[in-house]
């Protein structure tokens, strides 16, 4: 098989509108993650009786089993039950709660990287808990955490590919149903490989600036 | 600049020319001001067979120890003597395995060996009488100082914010920082942090302020500057004062009454005087002679 130029430019509207598909299901996803994983953090980190333990679970579940099987049962079985929705919205709810597990085990290291002398302060003033989440404890967790959590972005953003297999038509499963439609795979999957490089590498010398800017500092 | 404070005169022979202000007992302490101390009501500060253990360690040992009203307590021992478990215990940051602990004439706790430990309101009510300086500062890195000074006073005690940002500018001028209010900590040097740290104390208006080796983590040209200001303190308030520190010379400066612990006991107390030039006991003289040698 030899590289065909003119075919390869012509497939570049299409494989651009995966691309675009595949950029809406990370940022999606990333904030789903986000915000359950921080929900999943503090939960774990108070010890509510029954909560905490059933979180602690679900996110070494989560964590234990391959994302293809989550969003293939999520897509395929759920409905049976009456669950369904259409592959993006699956897509997205599947990869945002299967990463935020992962970003609930990024949240505690920050948590428990916060010095305990800024609970103990919160203690001395008297500042209800919440407040000591809120303006204490979670902007000094979180700024540590921030890339580490671009990390996981990138990383997401690769994965998505996967969500390939229950339908969604992102940059992948554009180029597998270029191949399949014109018995060509060479230029589809080179271009949908480099299109995934074009983006995650710039996304990756961004987190490690943001490494810089936000290492613990005092 | 406010030459005329009636209710200060009785303490007017004190060295207050430090404090540009003048002495402004009631609007550092909340409190009325008079002649200090006020002993009427009795301690305000009670321990009553309180202690505590670490597993095996007995760190506290059925300890009995009272604070008046105004006094300025230092408390000094070799280290692992309970010294700022005491400390820690009023701050509630850490419980006592068994005893009772009062605090203005509120329960603060009341533990029996075994019990569990819970959180219960009127031990919150009372914490808000105490205030804490910890040796490590820790203030909130990521506030400004002035933000970290109005953060209780405006969510805990529900001042309004103009009203408790005045109340932090002057509070930044008393211990020397008025232009550093929108300073973070990572950009002030330690003995500004602790400063500020003091001044947020402050600004909740504790009966009872404790200092837990406030200059121990200072590099030791930053220490006078805190030192002046909790001896400007000490000097012109009414509040109490409960200080752990291994700076002698200050602790007999200042303190009415200095304690010795060792081994999770008081071992003696008395005025300074007392303690540092006549200590009736041999574990004070040992440790005295092993600190003061150098």
């Amino acid at each position: 098989m030899i590289w065909d130029n003119a075919f390869a430019i012509s497939i570049i509207p299409m494989l651009l509108k995966g691309l675009w598909v595949t950029i809406q299901l990370t940022l999606l996803g990333t904030l789903i993650a986000a915000v359950l994983g921080l929900v999943a953090a503090v939960i774990r980190r108070l010890n509510i009786p029954v909560l905490s333990p059933l979180v602690s679970f679900m996110v070494i579940f989560i964590r234990g089993t391959p994302l293809l099987i989550q969003a293939y049962v999520a897509f395929f079985v759920l409905p049976i039950y009456g669950i369904s929705f259409n592959a993006f919205t699956t897509g997205v709810v599947i990869i945002g709660i299967n990463y935020s597990a992962y970003m609930a085990e990024v949240y505690r290291s920050g948590i428990q990287g916060v010095p305990a002398g800024q609970w103990e302060a919160a203690t001395a003033l008297s500042l209800p808990p919440v407040r000591t989440w809120c303006r204490v404890i979670l902007p000094q967790a979180v700024r540590t955490v921030i890339p580490m959590l671009g990390n996981y972005l990138i990383q997401m953003f690769k994965d998505s590919a996967v969500l390939s297999a229950i339908t969604v038509v992102e940059l992948m499963a554009t180029a597998q149903s270029i191949g399949t439609s014109t018995y060509r795979y060479l230029e589809p999957l080179t271009m949908a490989g480099a299109l995934f490089l074009l983006v995650s590498y710039p996304a990756s010398r961004l987190v490690n600036k943001m490494e810089r800017r936000y290492a613990p500092k005092q | 600049m406010h030459p005329s404070n009636d209710s200060y005169s009785a303490d007017a022979a004190r060295p207050d020319a430090a404090f540009p202000g003048g002495p402004r007992t009631d609007r550092i302490t909340g409190l009325p001001t008079g002649s200090a101390p006020i002993v009427a009501g009795g301690p305000i500060v009670a321990f009553d067979n309180v202690s505590k253990n670490w597993g095996e360690n007995q760190v506290l040992k059925a300890l009995n120890f009272n604070v008046n009203p105004g006094e300025k307590v230092s408390i000094i021992g070799p280290s692992g003597s309970g010294k700022t478990t005491i400390l820690r215990i009023l701050m509630t940051l850490e419980s006592p395995t068994d005893g009772q602990v009062h605090v203005d004439g509120d329960v603060l706790w009341n533990v029996k060996h075994g019990d569990k430990i819970r959180e219960t309101k009127v031990m919150r009510a009372t914490r808000r009488k105490i205030g804490m300086v910890f040796q490590g500062f820790n203030l909130f890195p990521h506030m400004t100082a002035l933000e970290n000074i109005i953060e209780a006073p405006v969510h805990v005690l529900g001042m309004n914010k103009a009203e408790a940002r005045d109340r932090a500018a002057e509070l930044l001028q008393l211990v020397g920082l008025g232009a550093h209010m929108n300073h973070t900590p990572p950009q002030l040097s330690g003995g500004q942090q602790q400063r500020v740290a003091i001044a947020r104390a402050l600004a909740m208006r504790p009966k009872v302020l404790l200092f837990d080796e406030p200059t121990s983590a200072l590099d030791p040209e930053l220490i006078g500057e805190v030192l002046n200001v909790i001896r400007n303190l000490a000097n012109s308030t009414d509040m109490t004062m409960l200080m752990v520190t291994h700076e002698m010379r200050f602790a007999e400066e200042i303190s009415d009454r200095v304690v010795m612990f060792d081994h999770g006991s008081a071992v003696e107390g008395g005025p300074p005087e007392q303690i540092f030039k006549n200590p009736q006991e041999e574990r004070t003289r040992a440790f005295l002679q092993a600190v003061l040698k150098h």
